[in-house]
């Protein structure tokens, strides 16, 4: 017998991969959560049939989300997460000693706890004493905030389901007001290659630059996820990360990592013609 | 309060949509209306609508009853709408809750006879006495100076209404307004009652009060003659889609007349159907589902007033009263203070935050809430709300502070709104009589009505209003520069 997870990634389009073992299948209030062990890629991780990440992979995704703005300020010192249930985020920000507290919300408990027993790679680093962790909707988390925190990670899954509110306007004003004068959002950006994804990247792109006096997007290829090219947003009140970059400070951390480096880190906003184009049709919302 | 009441009736049973379901099924041919035979005759509908509300769409015919003459299923589904709402007997309406709240004024009222209702009421009320010849006794309605919104009829001003106009044939009470505000109902019908008048009740905002608990008294338990309830607004059947409900002293069939002289005589299934399975719905889940509703407005109401700034009003205002009850499933919220027209909040979450809501007026916003909302939503409306005051709030100098102007009435609609014309400059038209409506919509509440003397303060008030962004109606001339007075 062969068991196969298939990921629709268009109405048209499919991804699979060849299964091992269901090892766990759960309703929560929230979502379908899903953990899947597979030949190659290790475990996985599905949430409402999406495939949020995998064992061989996950690293490209968490590093770049983390150390790009990590190494564009060294000062920052509070850290707001939003999502990241899996606790890959979290893993890479404790790894920096100059960080002093960490806020994580994440809307559903059981993909924190589901994720503790059985993805120790990924959510191996929750105990650690400086993090707080919320179980609460991001967007009523955020909207009590002021001037809180240097940098604000939107670590969310796609923007149908529970993470919808954090791809609103409203989502990204009350990140403006929640971070202080110095401070940086990084947000998980979907990626322009299928329409539909497109679409959603234009508008939270749109959205954020009507905040943000820089508000710019970079690369990372993910094998797994959709056409494999996905995309950051990087917005900030006074930080550009090329010209800010910290190259040195950051090689001194002595931070082992297998995608990310500082050759990555000014690469990553070098951005083909095709992403490129969607961006230039997408003004500032007024 | 009301509490649950016992129903007699099978409440399980949905009489029309199980006879529809079978006509389905057994595949009968069509060679009658409609033309669009089962949606094959417009693939672009079908489509968009999808299958089942095409094939849904039929005609009147023995095995599904007449609206106009119901002697089966039809019927049976009335009953049991009756049985749900505590009625005597219940009439599906077709033409939304106006063709209710008609039907209950002209089964009373003929040429020349008074009936005494608050001036907020909605159009739907006034057109009816422009139509039937009826002459209204206003009884104005309280004012809340802080909110600048009409609120209910004392007992007393309904008391001294009834003694003033003792052949007055009804009294037409708000229960509850728009803004979710109640007058004493039952107190009203004992008076009315006393001295021999009916009581009708426009429940277009109402339809949880018979199902929810912790609510306000709704028209039946009270003792009121007739009802008019909007189930498409919170009871969940399809737009356009309501019930009249009669109580005991009512004649059905002579109300049946009635509503046949002005109601379609090819009543849409898709709206009847819709009736027959919202009222199952709500006698089954109704009470569950209206507490969801209490707890989720109540958070939402918790959380904008904490923000500040906005004033989400609730039950604290009750007075016993002009303001005796409050619909606490009504999220009202009081923008004016920090320096935004209601409007104004409601054109912004639209455009900037794709958040629509019921209405805007020019100090307050209404936001419909249920137990179909989700936690993800509510918290976007909270936090668009918290936004707006951060970006664009302001003081609020210059802002215009009522909603409502109590107008003088010096002659009775139809005579003002069939009588010889004259089409003036609006700003010239203060002291003349007005021979049309002027009203935002929503909410609908005439500013103006045919046989209103116009005034420089609601000429003011008129011109703010298409300032703000309101969106003014009821005129001939659609851009309102002109209004028509009479002669």
């Amino acid at each position: 017998m062969e068991l196969w997870f298939t990921e629709n990634h268009t109405d048209s389009i499919k991804f699979s991969i060849k299964i091992k073992r269901h090892l766990v299948s759960e309703q929560s209030e929230f979502q379908k959560i899903d953990i899947l062990d597979s030949y190659e890629l290790g475990r996985i991780l599905v949430l409402d049939g999406f495939l949020m990440l995998t064992e061989k992979d996950e690293y490209i995704y968490h590093e770049m989300i983390t150390h790009v703005p990590m190494a564009t300020n060294p000062d920052i010192k509070r850290v707001l997460v939003i999502g990241a249930g899996d606790g890959g985020t979290i893993r890479e920000l404790t790894r920096y000693g100059s960080i002093e507290h960490i806020d994580m919300v994440e809307i559903d408990r059981r993909v924190v706890e589901i994720c503790r027993e059985y993805l120790p790679q990924t959510a191996g680093k929750l105990d650690d004493p400086r993090l707080t962790i919320y179980y609460e909707d991001g967007l009523k988390f955020v909207r009590g905030r002021e001037n809180e925190y240097d940098l604000i990670i939107v670590d969310s899954t796609d923007p149908f389901g529970p993470g919808e509110g954090l791809f609103t306007k409203e989502f990204y004003g009350n990140c403006y007001k929640a971070l202080t004068s110095d401070g940086i959002l990084v947000n998980q950006h979907e990626s322009t290659f299928y329409d539909e994804y497109a679409e959603i990247m234009k508008r939270a792109h749109s959205r954020i630059k009507s905040f943000f006096p820089t508000a710019l997007v970079y690369s990372a290829h993910i094998p797994t996820y959709p056409s494999g090219h996905w995309l950051f947003g990087f917005a900030s009140k006074r930080f550009d990360p090329r010209r800010d970059q910290q190259a040195d400070w950051w090689l001194a951390q002595g931070i082992r990592t297998r995608y990310y480096n500082q050759y990555v880190h000014s690469g990553c906003f070098a951005l083909p013609n095709n992403v490129r184009d969607v961006l230039r049709e997408t003004p500032a919302a007024k | 309060m009301c509490g649950v009441r016992e129903m007699k009736l099978d409440q399980s049973r949905a009489p029309l949509y199980e006879a529809m379901r079978e006509h389905r099924l057994n595949r009968v041919v069509p060679f009658d209306v409609p033309g669009h035979k089962g949606g094959r005759g417009n693939r672009t509908l079908t489509e968009f609508l999808g299958e089942n509300c095409l094939k849904n769409d039929v005609n009147s015919m023995k095995p599904l009853d007449n609206l106009c003459h119901p002697v089966s299923v039809i019927k049976q589904a009335q009953e049991l709408a009756a049985d749900a709402f505590g009625a005597e007997n219940s009439v599906f309406i077709v033409n939304g809750a106006t063709g209710a709240v008609q039907a209950m004024i002209m089964s009373l009222c003929k040429a020349g006879d008074k009936i005494i209702l608050p001036r907020n009421v909605h159009r739907s009320a006034i057109n009816a006495l422009v139509v039937c010849g009826a002459i209204p006794v206003y009884v104005n309605p309280g004012v809340n100076g802080r909110l600048g919104i009409p609120l209910g009829m004392t007992p007393e001003e309904v008391e001294r209404a009834v003694v003033a106009n003792p052949e007055a044939k009804a009294v037409l009470v708000n229960n509850p307004t728009y803004y979710g505000i109640c007058s004493d109902l039952k107190k009203i019908v004992e008076i009315a009652h006393r001295h021999g008048l009916k009581v009708l009740c426009d429940e277009v905002h109402g339809t949880h009060f018979y199902f929810g608990e912790g609510l306000p008294i709704s028209g039946m338990a009270a003792g009121a003659d007739m009802s008019a309830v909007s189930v498409h607004k919170t009871g969940g059947s399809l737009t356009q889609s309501a019930l009249l409900l009669l109580g005991k002293g009512i004649n059905p069939d002579y109300v049946r007349q009635i509503i046949n002289l002005t109601q379609t005589t090819s009543a849409s299934y898709l709206l009847m159907a819709s009736l027959d399975l919202a009222r199952q719905n709500l006698a089954i889940n109704g009470r569950e589902f209206y507490a969801k509703t209490l707890e989720n407005v109540n958070y939402a109401r918790g959380e904008i007033n904490a923000a500040g700034g906005y004033y989400a009003f609730g039950s604290e205002l009750c007075d016993g009263g002009a303001f005796y009850g409050f619909d606490g499933t009504k999220l009202s919220v009081h923008t004016r203070a920090m320096g935004l027209a209601g409007i104004e909040v409601y054109d912004l979450l639209r455009d900037e935050y794709g958040i629509q809501i019921e209405f805007g007026d020019i100090g307050n916003i209404l936001a419909i809430i249920t137990g179909g909302d989700r936690t993800l939503e509510i918290e976007r409306l909270i936090s668009a709300l918290s936004e707006i005051k951060r970006l664009y709030g302001r003081s609020p100098v210059g802002l215009y502070d009522h909603e409502y102007i109590n107008p003088t009435v010096d002659m009775p609609p139809q005579a003002a709104f069939y009588a010889e014309r004259e089409t003036l400059p609006i700003e010239s038209t203060a002291g003349r009589i007005c021979s049309e409506f002027v009203m935002c919509y929503p909410p609908g509440i005439p500013i103006l009505a045919p046989g209103e003397r116009i005034t420089a303060d609601i000429l003011d008030y008129i011109s703010f209003a298409k300032e703000k962004g309101c969106s003014l109606t009821g005129c001939r001339d659609m851009r309102v520069e002109f209004l028509d007075v009479v002669k």
